[in-house]
């Protein structure tokens, strides 16, 4: 390990060169900065003069600084790098609340068609047609598989479509002159982003606590529920992977306050084709396409998040959305003369995410989509079926949806955390699961294995967590506390991170 | 099915396991009123070649951008992006992994984003960067909310250059009306800082933020330096919104005039027009400003043998964390996105994106200097870089409907975004990027007269 002239550690080799000569093996790769430098470029451009009378006087004075790459110095860069990280294609990812199912080739394939990769978005509606109908069908899809009116698709990601569903059902009140209910109520064990949506609107969140069965207690929300309350935000299947039996009951009792329902889809793959949303009284609902819908997750994004609304809050979508009318498809732009409350994105949304989740849906087709959701469930019980020998699942006594919880009882004494537990499944060729979500468990592991892994896949994991579990009780702990020792890096120190951030490259 | 893995025997052997007979016993739970009893109404699954027809069915209703001669832009640009990029970013590895939340196994997408924040930052001229954004109309609405956040003030003075879906977006975001001023722009399409814009008469310490885009939606290019000093001078901050971030090739980086923040649109590096999405939006500040940012921040850091690894850092601000204390509700990147952006961007290096920044003013130069010569055409601006505005001696949306009925794109007429601006109605955005060639310019032309006469 080499230390640069400010002592700061320069990666595995003892010179950039160094480590680029053993990097076509090792899991290293130096920075864009110390491999390419501002005299490069990978990419053939003649060179032109300009006279600088349009620019106003507003040239570049400020050196970009930006280093280039020959193609090949490019791709070794890339694909290095690329070499670091685990994927789906690669493992498993028992990601609880992610679905991290198989992203279909095909998918790419279709997105990257001309015809719609090469479309402006604000091209004349009339040279447009396919790609509107694309947004179209999607919908159609979604309010079928929902049972509901109308579906806002430009919501950029899940957390923009709770965002999407929050200001509806705000908007909505405001026009029935109820505007002064300021207060959403909000399970314990709701993802972070729905409190993060409700406090960004404005409206101070309650929580609403759990039975002991992990579901939402119903007497506890009507208790709760006033002229006051604005809304409920609930997950089902809820974040300990379990179906909200009282869900018909909770939605009346909101209704009967005058509230609205806002239903956070992102356990969608375990119901699809099962029983519908809007059956359930839901009034808005997010659903992840890059979750349910296969669509990539490419490192952290992009994602989609189109929301299905009710009859209620339909009214009160935001503009973009698609009208037909006897000329073919149009897209509704503008607020004016309608009770939309307003507008989310520039454009119309993730066209990308559309075609590719669009892809998907065909491919499977109504009755592809309800066996999906059918091997979900059966694989996480049949996880749930071989880990209870030795995990401790706090609501085991039921079946699960799609994912089961465990918590950290079973390693009570051994001195390994559920911290450890994970990096040390690292050294065992698996990415973690779901690690302290929902907070309503003490040390929570949520465990999704998703349609796509086969028996064997399941049964190889299950062997590994079995395994890890018994050394663990067994007494190995250092095993754990110094995972991972397989992985590119061992332990990062997050915390010295956050105490000095750096967080771009400095020249020395 | 393809993409199911299981046999009946597999699923037949996970049932005994788990000690029921048919997989619906595990779906007891619902309310067996509600459970449905068919399969819902929607086609049946469909081999691939099937689900390739119908695609491109669809695909081959729309006019692509090398259809024909091509001149819209209006925050979305018709760039050339290499082959290699596409090919990266579709490698497993890179397309098919989650977010970076277990770093010792995501040292890829970590010290990728680390790159990309520092080119992002060296772009703008800024001291930090985060890991991207949506994409710019979000991101330009997030950067007002931080900067309430940051000087504790409400008054926003947004510029009548700014793109109107940005506008828009501003304006559903901000919960409270009041305190958001938002110019209208004149009816020459300009929105020049002295005269009827005036944001500078209207700054006073009550002022967050104002807000300028340059180069704006009209195409004027903006001094920044001027707009800093008076925003400092009352303790407000200044936002500047970049819609064509190749534009930064050739015009001064906005952190270097006094930005506070500055927000951007990354698509024109790395990713195709795609009828609107998913962009890149990008977003720096100063230092000083980190935890009141919003999005992701990767940072660098060691591990236990004291290598040098990359870190999603400064989570206290975001919703995994702090819940409803978060900066913002944002949880997803743009992710691939960014890595197209990155990759295209080391690729071409400075020398090859000033180049391609000369090229694209260049040939927007030449298609000024030919529309001024038709008749019934204005060239409304003085400075432009790549886009600028017409205005035309009839309806300009008509004139854009004939025109691409014969194949032609010939700009965005302004009032697709602004239908109320009646005054407005003549005029048409023009962009000309490295793919305009010259055939393409006098095509325009000469369909262009011929619809004028």
């Amino acid at each position: 390990m080499s230390m640069n002239r400010k002592g700061r550690p320069t990666g595995t080799g003892s010179s950039p060169l160094e480590a680029i000569n053993k990097a076509a093996l090792l899991p290293s790769e130096p920075l864009l900065f110390e491999v390419g430098d501002v005299s490069h470029t990978g990419v053939d451009l003649p060179d032109v003069s300009i006279d600088d009378t349009r620019l106003g006087g507003f040239k570049r004075k400020t050196p970009l600084d930006l280093p280039g790459l020959s193609e090949p110095e490019n791709m070794r860069h890339y694909v290095r790098l690329s070499r670091l990280n685990y994927s789906i294609d690669a493992g498993l990812y028992p990601l609880g609340s992610c679905t991290m199912k198989h992203n279909p080739r095909l998918n790419e394939k279709m997105a990257r068609l001309p015809g719609f990769a090469d479309v402006h978005p604000l091209q004349p509606i009339s040279s447009v047609q396919g790609a509107i109908g694309v947004i179209s069908e999607l919908a159609e899809w979604l309010m079928v598989l929902t049972n509901t009116k109308a579906v806002a698709m430009s919501p950029k990601a899940g957390a923009h479509g709770e965002l999407c569903g929050m200001m509806a059902i705000k908007a909505a009140h405001e026009a029935k002159g109820e505007g002064h209910r300021n207060i959403v109520l909000v399970p314990e064990s709701a993802h972070g982003t729905n409190p993060a949506t409700a406090a960004f609107l404005g409206y101070k969140v309650v929580g609403v606590p759990a039975n002991s069965n992990g579901t939402v207690d119903v007497k506890a929300v009507e208790a709760a529920l006033s002229p006051d309350v604005a809304g409920i935000m609930l997950t089902n299947p809820n974040t300990c992977g379990l179906f909200e039996p009282d869900v018909k009951k909770i939605a009346d009792a909101v209704h009967a306050a005058g509230a609205y329902f806002y239903c956070d889809g992102a356990n969608f793959n375990a119901i699809m084709g099962v029983v519908r949303p809007g059956d359930l009284g839901i009034d808005a609902m997010h659903i992840n396409l890059h979750k349910t819908f296969s669509t990539p997750h490419g490192g952290g994004g992009p994602g989609a998040g189109p929301v299905v609304l009710s009859e209620a809050l339909a009214p009160y979508a935001p503009v973009p959305f698609v009208h037909s009318s006897q000329t073919g498809l149009e897209l509704v732009e503008h607020v004016e003369g309608s009770k939309s409350f307003g507008r989310l994105t520039a454009f119309h949304g993730q066209m990308g995410m559309f075609t590719r989740a669009l892809t998907y849906m065909l491919s499977h087709g109504g009755d592809g989509l309800k066996q999906a959701a059918n091997d979900a469930v059966l694989n996480a019980n049949y996880l749930k079926s071989r880990l209870e020998k030795v995990f401790t699942l706090p609501f085991g006594d039921q079946h699960c949806m799609h994912e089961v919880l465990a918590n950290d009882d079973f390693l009570e004494g051994t001195g390994v955390t559920t911290l450890d537990f994970s990096k040390a499944m690292i050294d065992e060729g698996y990415h973690p699961m779901t690690m302290y979500f929902p907070l309503v468990v003490h040390g929570a592991m949520l465990i999704e294995p998703t349609e796509s892994e086969s028996l064997k896949a399941l049964d190889a994991f299950v062997d590994t967590m079995l395994e890890l579990a018994t050394a663990a009780k067994a007494g190995d702990v250092a095993r754990f506390t110094s995972a991972p020792q397989n992985a590119p890096l061992k332990r990062l120190d997050e915390t010295g991170a956050a105490r000095k951030p750096i967080l771009k490259w400095v020249r020395e | 099915m393809r993409y199911l893995p299981h046999s009946d025997a597999d699923r037949a052997h996970m049932l005994a396991a788990i000690g029921v007979n048919t997989s619906d016993e595990l779906f007891d739970v619902v309310p067996a009123d509600l459970k449905l009893k068919n399969v819902l109404d929607l086609p049946s699954h469909t081999p691939e070649y099937g689900v390739e027809v119908h695609m491109n069915a669809l695909a081959n209703k729309n006019h692509t951008g090398s259809d024909g001669p091509f001149f819209i832009g209006a925050g979305a640009y018709r760039h050339h992006v290499p082959a290699s990029v596409d090919h990266l970013i579709q490698r497993s590895e890179w397309l098919t992994a989650y977010t970076p939340y277990q770093p010792e196994i995501s040292q890829g997408t970590l010290q990728m984003l680390f790159e990309f924040q520092t080119q992002v930052a060296s772009l703008m001229g800024m001291e930090v960067a985060n890991a991207s954004m949506y994409d710019g109309s979000t991101a330009a609405a997030e950067a007002i909310l931080m900067a309430r956040r940051v000087t504790r003030r409400q008054k926003i003075i947004v510029s009548g250059g700014l793109h109107p879906q940005y506008r828009d977006v501003i304006k559903t975001y901000l919960s409270e009306e009041e305190g958001l001023v938002c110019r209208p722009s004149n009816s020459e399409g300009t929105a020049s800082i002295q005269g009827t814009d005036s944001i500078i008469d209207q700054v006073d310490e009550t002022t967050a933020a104002i807000l300028v885009q340059t180069p704006d939606f009209y195409g004027h290019l903006h001094d920044l330096e001027a707009l800093a000093d008076a925003a400092h001078a009352k303790g407000a901050l200044l936002i500047v919104v970049v819609t064509e971030i190749v534009a930064l090739g050739l015009i001064e980086a906005p952190g270097a005039c006094g930005a506070d923040i500055v927000v951007a649109e990354g698509q024109s590096l790395g990713n195709p027009l795609g009828f609107g999405g998913p962009y890149v939006g990008l977003m720096s500040t100063r230092q000083k400003f980190i935890r009141q940012m919003p999005g992701r921040l990767c940072g660098e850091t060691v591990d236990a043998d004291g290598t040098r690894g990359f870190v999603l850092t400064l989570s206290t601000r975001e919703q995994h964390i702090r819940r409803e204390k978060a900066t913002s509700n944002i949880c997803t990147n743009a992710g691939l996105c960014a890595l197209a952006f990155t990759i295209h961007l080391s690729l071409l290096g400075e020398i090859g994106l000033t180049k391609l920044a000369k090229i694209n003013h260049a040939n927007a130069c030449k298609l000024a200097d030919a529309l001024a010569k038709v008749s019934g055409v204005d060239v409304l601006n003085k400075t432009f870089f790549n886009e600028f505005t017409i205005r035309l001696n009839k309806n300009a949306g008509q004139t854009i409907q004939a025109l691409a009925d014969r194949g032609i794109m010939a700009g965005l007429p302004v009032s697709r975004l602004e239908p109320s601006r009646d005054d407005l109605s003549n005029l048409i955005v023009l962009a000309a990027t490295e793919l305009t060639s010259d055939q393409d310019i006098a095509n325009l032309i000469a369909a262009l007269t011929e619809e004028l006469s």
